[in-house]
């Protein structure tokens, strides 16, 4: 039987490319503009506040806030389907940044509430690393 | 009314019969038999069409291979994607076109298989992609299912919306769905279990699929299609039934930002372009046509609206305001039967275009009693992360 992974991010898409590769290293980046200082996310060449291209790479605390949440009990992916029960969540990290993942190490999702603090989980795999949250 | 521009009208429409075409007719063919319909409806025929609009459905290159499937040779050629809400922006354009001159007689057209391939719209996951949005997200076991339910959660939390109030948007519109024979053959088709009208109790106790939605308040999926013409005034004046005028039109796009509100849709960008343009307020409307691909989508469009404010729309909703029988208590809501229980394969917008047209033509199975004012909204894309919106606002003649 073919061991089914979870889907991973391509690690050579341009604007991404170098999130990813931090997360190697479990760091949870994300861009803020030279000129505006001005927080950009997800990751692009370019500033979507004023007409900067010169943006930073800032590493994340990797912490934050639920601000909401969802529990899926059916998918037909062959790879969460088997994982069912569980939470998925819009993160509001401390820095600024939303971002969409799931929260693990809670034995019942539905215990989870929104405005829970939550900190990153480094879930590894061969090239790069995926940033899940737990509860802090 | 005074200064409402009346420069083109829906002349024509068709909603493809079947939800389950057992994979015997394709994408194309849908289209292609739609279209001939509508035109029929009009009094018109190919030859009449002179701009089309195409969402894409029916394969890459969409505007040259519709006009060359179709035998048409427009002058406008409008290839507009933005999901459910395409057919919206395609009527705005072709208003626009016909307005300005450069277009007589628009043809839009929708067909899909979403059924007979066993496309798994709702629950599927998803593959790593070259968008940027989307390899952000792509390793997350987010369901299209659980998108919607985030938006419903947050609304719950932050208005204290409950699942009782969300499940009034599905007994309004499965209570239209029995009226229709056509949304009845399709639960039939499409094997739904004890089609009846629903309670309250029935979605609340139906299985949740991500919480905090339930299995009957989630759209089904289905083959299907239609086709509306659009045309100018001179043109529409010769047409077998009488021109729906399309009054105003607005578009927005909507997607995350830091610290924004996921409880708010692009409608609240779109509808009051829409309603400035048609010089009208939402209470004077009849009929509102929203995207039901969830019951919270209607909900959140509900309020963007401005039928209340926002937040309201759960109390708003109370009591079966939204039932065709209430036109006192405001417009009643999606009354083919919707999304949810008449017609979703995937790309709605053009029923929302259909139904409204039928109501103000006086052609609905569930007659709004001398409906005068209409919206169709569609929302393309996914509420709970980015998404298109598109308003229109039609009026009898």
């Amino acid at each position: 039987m073919v061991d089914v992974q979870r889907p991973l991010p391509k690690t050579h898409e341009l604007d991404t490319k170098a999130f990813w590769a931090a997360t190697k290293n479990e760091e949870l980046t994300y861009q803020r503009c030279d000129d505006c200082e001005a927080v950009i996310f997800y990751p692009r060449r370019h500033c979507t506040k004023c007409l900067g291209n010169s943006l930073t790479w800032h590493t994340a605390t990797g912490r934050g806030t639920i601000y909401t949440y969802s529990i899926v009990r059916q998918s037909y992916h062959p790879f969460f389907r088997d994982r069912v029960p569980y939470a998925v969540a819009w993160i509001d990290l401390d820095e600024g940044p939303r971002l969409l993942s799931e929260i693990v190490g809670v034995d019942d999702p539905a215990s989870l509430e929104i405005g829970q603090r939550v900190k990153v989980a480094w879930e590894s795999h061969e090239e790069l690393s995926v940033p899940l949250f737990k509860p802090e | 009314m005074a200064g409402q521009s009346r420069d083109a009208a829906i002349v024509g429409i068709h909603e493809f019969a079947s939800r389950d075409v057992e994979g015997a007719l394709s994408p194309l063919q849908i289209k292609a038999e739609s279209a001939a319909y509508a035109l029929t409806d009009a009094g018109l025929g190919w030859g009449d069409v002179d701009a089309v609009y195409d969402a894409g459905d029916g394969g890459g290159m969409s505007g040259l291979t519709i006009s060359e499937y179709f035998g048409l040779k427009p002058n406008i050629i409008d290839t507009t994607n933005v999901g459910g809400s395409s057919y919206e922006l395609h009527a705005a354009h072709a208003k626009q076109a016909i307005a300005a001159g450069k277009a007589r007689v628009a043809l839009l057209t929708y067909g899909s298989t979403a059924h007979s391939n066993a496309r798994a719209i709702g629950v599927g996951g998803r593959g790593g992609g070259v968008h940027p949005a989307d390899n952000m997200d792509s390793f997350v076991g987010m369901t299209l299912v659980a998108n919607y339910a985030m938006a419903a959660h947050r609304h719950m939390h932050e208005y204290g919306t409950t699942s009782e109030q969300l499940a009034e948007i599905s007994v309004a519109t499965r209570m239209h769905a029995m009226r229709n024979p056509e949304a009845v053959k399709a639960m039939e088709d499409l094997e739904f279990l004890d089609i009846r009208e629903t309670t309250i109790t029935d979605v609340v106790n139906s299985r949740m699929i991500a919480d905090p939605l339930h299995l009957l308040e989630c759209c089904m999926i289905s083959d299907g299609g239609g086709a509306v013409v659009i045309a100018a005034p001179e043109v529409a004046k010769d047409c077998r039934k009488k021109p729906v005028w399309i009054l105003g039109c607005g578009e927005a796009t909507k997607y995350p930002e830091i610290g924004g509100d996921i409880t708010t849709s692009a409608a609240a960008q779109s509808a009051p372009v829409a309603f400035a343009e048609a010089g009208i307020t939402p209470a004077e409307l009849d009929i509102a046509m929203i995207y039901d691909s969830f019951s919270i989508t209607v909900m959140t469009i509900l309020e963007d609206v401005g039928f209340c404010a926002k937040g309201e729309g759960g109390a708003w909703v109370e009591g079966g305001r939204l039932r065709f029988d209430r036109p006192d208590d405001g417009p009643a809501l999606n009354t083919d039967g919707g999304g949810l229980s008449s017609n979703h394969p995937g790309m709605r917008g053009i029923f929302l275009l259909i139904e409204a047209t039928r109501q103000l033509r006086g052609e609905s199975c569930a007659q709004v009693v001398d409906a005068k004012l209409a919206i169709a909204h569609g929302n393309g894309g996914m509420l709970g992360s980015r998404h298109c919106a598109g308003t229109v606002i039609l009026g009898g003649d």
